[in-house]
């Protein structure tokens, strides 16, 4: 960021928007809405037991020590792995970047590196930087509803291949990979193979058993379960080597330098805890809400499509919606002026103007790219809040394409 | 999502995509032009009423399919030119548009462009059957190309997704992948 290049009207900005006298927030990809008890959690540590340093020979020390101690066996219980095997960053980005290139550092022979067409950019961005320096990587291509190609995968596996990196849910079309299969593919092949799971949008929303699994190494993201931002981690399964990715002063984490975010993992902790308690509640909550919202939009707006599978194979958050002639960060915006926040994969919104990878990957085209719009139910939202919604999608859709060249009859 | 940059608008764009000035099409116009492509996300049509013996825009009006910035960028392009003769307007650049939009960010700066674009076509469009003046350059002019080049982006822009399909499952050494 170049502070110089940051609007000063962003305070104007706010001001002429107005705040709405209803807010919907379906942001969560983005940056999600925290528990109030990881609040309350996080501080505490923040006034006491997390104030110290981990490693430092005192008092304080000792109690944050304690803190993340107790944090990290609630999360390997909620993970079903060991306390030993989480490594702790700052964000699922930083884990899924120490898990590729802590990898490649480490690896002697093998030059070649597998991921779905679909994968995040904190996967896709690592394994391309990698290809710079000698290493070859594949993208294995996906169907309409964002499927990974098994057998693609297998035919790309051979004793080159150092990883294969996938996703159990994508972060943006809610797709539910078949993980045991492609884990399967992969160690049928060749158990030296290492599989990561970029589980950051899968960890309490589908049932996810590292132990069961058979992956190797899985990022996890504290805001994607409704912890605070500032917290990541990565299960490394006993035995797989990597190399540090980043260079300083240790503390208890060999992988990853620097002091630990001892409240954000405290509030982590206790996000996944309440989670993994209510699983069963909360994911038949979302999907409820989920399906309500997917069919109160399309069955209302036309020419308005679903993007990713619909069903028991679609993450229960997930709400992906295109509507064509219906620019999405024009609709982002007139959302907003409603009270609802939600995102888009609309090229307006991106730094390099493409729109998403993921969705041209299951063949979207251009244009319903470019009017797509991600939403993610939670536990903290109502059915009166999707019924708020749906409305101002009619609204707003309408008024978008009122502007358009293409509207009907124009 | 794709990589994600900060748009903190200047609050004129806000106010124009709420209520834009000069929405809509125009029956009958004397010129008109789209420039831009639903593909790439951008385009915008410009009506123009022009009094034919001061050559004069009389009426300007607009419609966008795009991000706030087009259509903001569209409206105030309306705005300045009506009231300004043909060749006045002309000089309009996408500097003028962001800056009297309160500077359009950087990465929004096409949409000035193509805002600058059709208006530009939709002058040379109306003398496509009369005398073209001097002051219209016969090459095209850097704004003009650049909106060209804006609707250019759809051929690459397909001809990458050709490509990225051929490779899906092919090697792909150097970065060349995505």
């Amino acid at each position: 960021m170049i502070f110089s290049d940051m609007s000063r009207d962003v305070t104007a900005l706010l001001e002429s928007h107005g705040i709405p006298d209803r807010e919907v927030y379906l942001d969560s990809e983005n940056s999600g809405m925290v528990f109030p008890q990881a609040l309350e959690v996080m501080k505490s540590a923040y006034m006491g037991s997390g104030k110290g340093h981990p490693s430092i020979t005192h008092r304080k020390g000792w109690e944050a020590y304690e803190t993340l101690y107790t944090s990290t066996l609630g999360l390997a219980r909620a993970m079903h792995c060991k306390p030993d095997e989480i490594a702790y960053t700052h964000s699922g980005t930083e884990a899924n970047n120490l898990a590729i290139t802590g990898l490649a550092l480490a690896a002697k022979t093998r030059k070649k590196i597998i991921i779905s067409a679909i994968e995040h950019l904190s996967v896709v961005f690592p394994a391309e930087y990698l290809a710079q320096s000698g290493f070859r990587v594949i993208k294995i291509p996906v169907d309409r509803d964002g499927f990974a190609n098994t057998d693609a995968l297998s035919s790309q596996l051979d004793n080159e291949t150092l990883l294969v990196s996938i996703a159990p849910v994508n972060h943006e079309i809610g797709v539910i990979q078949d993980i045991r299969a492609i884990v399967d593919v992969v160690k049928d092949k060749d158990v030296e193979i290492k599989v990561h799971l970029d589980a950051c949008d899968a960890f309490t929303k589908i049932p996810l058993n590292l132990e069961a699994t058979g992956a190797d190494l899985a990022s996890f993201s504290s805001h994607k379960v409704y912890g605070p931002k500032g917290a990541g981690a990565l299960f490394i399964r006993e035995g797989v080597e990597l190399r540090p990715v980043i260079h300083g002063q240790l503390s208890t984490q060999k992988l990853w330098a620097g002091i630990e975010n001892i409240p954000a993992i405290a509030g982590f902790a206790a996000a996944a805890s309440l989670m993994q308690e209510n699983f069963d509640a909360y994911t038949s909550h979302m999907s409820r809400l989920r399906d309500r919202l997917i069919s109160g939009i399309t069955s209302t707006i036309d020419q308005s499509l679903l993007n990713g599978p619909a069903g028991s194979k679609r993450s229960p958050d997930n709400v992906n919606i295109s509507f064509l002639n219906c620019e999405g960060e024009a609709l982002t915006i007139e959302m907003s002026l409603k009270g609802v926040y939600v995102s888009s994969g609309s090229a307006c919104t991106s730094r390099v103007l493409e729109p998403s990878h993921v969705l041209l990957a299951i063949h979207r085209k251009y244009e319903e790219a470019h009017g797509s719009i991600l939403m993610k139910t939670t536990p903290f939202h109502t059915p009166e809040d999707i019924d708020y919604v749906i409305p101002c999608f009619n609204e707003a859709v309408k008024r978008i394409r009122s502007m358009s060249p293409f509207k009907k009859g124009g | 999502m794709s990589s994600r940059i900060p748009l903190a608008y200047n609050p004129k764009v806000l106010e124009l995509f709420r209520n834009p000035k000069n929405l809509g099409r125009m029956e009958k116009p004397d010129a008109e032009a789209v420039a831009g492509s639903l593909a790439c996300g951008d385009m915008i049509a410009v009506f123009l009423r022009i009094d034919r013996v001061t050559q004069t825009i009389t009426d300007a009006m607009f419609e966008s399919y795009g991000c706030a910035a087009n259509i903001a960028a569209s409206s105030i392009m309306t705005v300045m030119a009506k009231g300004k003769t043909l060749e006045e307007a002309w000089q309009i650049s996408w500097k003028n548009i962001s800056d009297e939009l309160g500077t359009l960010p950087m990465i929004k700066s096409h949409c000035g462009i193509l805002a600058v674009g059709a208006l530009r076509r939709a002058i040379r469009n109306y003398f496509l059957d009369k005398t073209k003046p001097a002051w219209i350059p016969e090459s095209p002019t850097p704004d003009e190309r650049h909106a060209v080049e804006e609707e250019r982006l759809l051929e690459v822009l397909a001809k990458r997704a050709k490509r990225m399909e051929a490779e899906l499952g092919q090697d792909s050494k150097g970065g060349k992948t995505g």
